[in-house]
């Protein structure tokens, strides 16, 4: 066995199979950054052995072993969480049976994302430890995405992990009494790593949560809702320009994603539940139904925004909902709904600028068009979004 | 509290302000970025600086002074502007940061002001 293998060896495991791996050491012991830091020593120790002793036949089940190893040294060493030695025990026993082949690996990870998501935690941290510890981002990446400083980002993420192990909280699937409310909390985060451009990581999630959680109908909902979006991602944009979802070529949509989302869907629907995440995938459903009809059904899609407004009403429900009101009942009545709309950090939000010009534009009302579309691009975070705001004000300006 | 945001330019940068093929697009992007930090009623100062080569270096040198033409540190990127936001978080700062219009290789940084008294 040569080094090089070994070591190619080591990162294909922790590629694969980390998350697994600190999900089932972190829910043992109850304490995500000792699991983290025991771990990495196994990796350590497994890229000094393994050119030695080759590949183990259950290379998992070896690191497990070096990992748990660690654990019960430092937990003794610490004289702290003793209560977790019981635990780390049981962890050592089904150790040794996956070593030897008597048990399959249990995948943790829903244990993992639930106690991420857990309300005794800064809401904020939910998806960053969730994304850090399921989706092995390192903190830095994670900062980036949602604009924090990396430094503060790492602090957080550890006094979040802190927490989990002072507070003794419980890496378990809540009861069916608490499922509800606190699988909502976790299919808030991946929603919310959905929104900062984590569109691959938030749909891995939602796939693993769906697939564990099969009865659940909103898990399905999610899973559902970010496939139908997965499916017209290519296509909006064209040589690196913003195209927006009206001007989208749908045979650039992906057909494939489009029918396992309206499978999901059913199969949620099939629930009996409805749900906030449900309704937002049928909207999705309804655009991507275009790429088979050629048209797009807006009577359909408004009364969907009406029944989630009525009951979820978000500021984003209720800009979608303006939108669709232009589509169905003219722009009169949508700018009449927009200029009722009141909200807080309305005038910082660029989706509020843009749906503005846009109506402003359609109403022949130039100039407040023009000073509209100059805070919408202004406000905008995205190159391509700038450029595409540019352009349509630039054709405003030309009439 | 306040944040500072400057904004650092390459000499390309410097030179589409004025070139006729860029300057349009150049400054109705950078307008359009300060009518929403002042809509936004974050905006406690700020300016847009005129190039490096007008800069003049005022440097202490034994008893006297030593004036120089050009910038105290000769690097690629220069200050080109700065905005002083009143913001509540660091946070809100960098989510102005973000919006800034920035080009591929420009840069722009994000520093907290001392506190006032």
């Amino acid at each position: 066995m040569t080094a090089s293998a070994a070591i190619e060896a080591v990162a294909a495991s922790a590629r694969k199979n980390r998350a697994r791996l600190l999900a089932f050491l972190a829910s043992r012991c109850g304490d995500i950054a000792a699991a983290e830091d025991a771990l990495a020593d196994a990796y350590c120790a497994a890229l000094e052995h393994w050119p030695r002793s080759g590949i183990p036949e259950r290379p998992e089940a070896w690191l497990l072993i070096a990992a748990r190893r660690r654990l019960v040294d430092g937990a003794r060493a610490r004289a702290v969480r003793t209560a977790a030695l019981p635990d780390l025990r049981i962890a050592a026993e089904e150790a040794r049976q996956l070593a030897e082949g008597e048990a399959s690996f249990p995948d943790e990870r829903l244990r993992l994302m639930f106690a991420c998501a857990h309300p005794l935690l800064d809401s904020r941290m939910h998806a960053p430890l969730m994304l850090q510890t399921v989706m092995g981002l390192d903190a830095a990446a994670i900062a980036s995405c949602f604009l924090v400083k990396p430094s503060t980002m790492g602090q957080r993420l550890s006094r979040a992990k802190a927490r989990i192990g002072s507070a003794g909280l419980r890496f378990e699937i809540p009861e069916n009494s608490e499922l509800p409310s606190r699988l909502t909390g976790v299919l808030e985060a991946i929603y919310a790593a959905f929104t900062v451009g984590l569109e691959a990581e938030a749909g891995e999630l939602a796939m693993l949560i769906a697939a564990r959680l099969p009865e659940e109908a909103e898990a399905l909902g999610l899973a559902a809702l970010l496939r139908h979006c997965g499916a017209r991602r290519a296509a909006a944009r064209r040589d690196g320009a913003y195209v927006p979802l009206a001007e989208q070529d749908t045979s650039g949509w992906s057909a494939a994603m489009i029918a396992e989302a309206d499978d999901l869907l059913a199969a949620a629907a099939a629930k009996g539940r409805m749900g906030r995440f449900q309704l937002e995938a049928a909207m999705q459903a309804v655009h991507n139904r275009r790429a088979a009809t050629g048209r797009t059904d807006w009577a359909v899609l408004l009364e969907l925004y009406d029944g989630l407004v009525a009951q979820w009403p978000s500021l984003g429900a209720r800009l979608g909902r303006v939108a669709v009101l232009a589509e169905v009942q003219g722009a009169e009545m949508a700018w009449c709904a927009l200029e009722e709309l009141e909200a807080a950090g309305l005038r910082d939000h660029q989706p509020y600028w843009a749906l503005r010009a846009h109506l402003l534009h359609r109403l022949g009302r130039w100039d407040e068009a023009a000073e509209a579309y100059a805070l919408a691009r202004g406000l905008s975070t995205d190159p391509a979004v700038r450029q595409y705001i540019e352009s349509r004000a630039r054709c405003s300006r030309v009439r | 509290m306040k944040y500072c945001i400057l904004i650092y330019e390459t000499a390309d940068e410097f030179a589409a302000r004025t070139d006729p093929a860029r300057c349009d697009s150049y400054w109705s992007a950078v307008g359009a970025y300060l009518a929403a930090i002042r809509q936004s009623g974050v905006l406690a100062g700020g300016a847009g600086l005129q190039a490096p080569d007008t800069a003049v270096t005022v440097r202490r040198a034994g008893d006297g002074y030593r004036v120089e033409d050009g910038p105290y540190a000769e690097v690629k990127d220069q200050l080109g502007g700065f905005f002083l936001l009143d913001v509540p978080d660091q946070e809100t700062a960098l989510q102005w940061a973000a919006r800034f219009p920035q080009r591929p290789g420009q840069g722009v940084e994000v520093r907290p002001a001392l506190p006032e008294e």
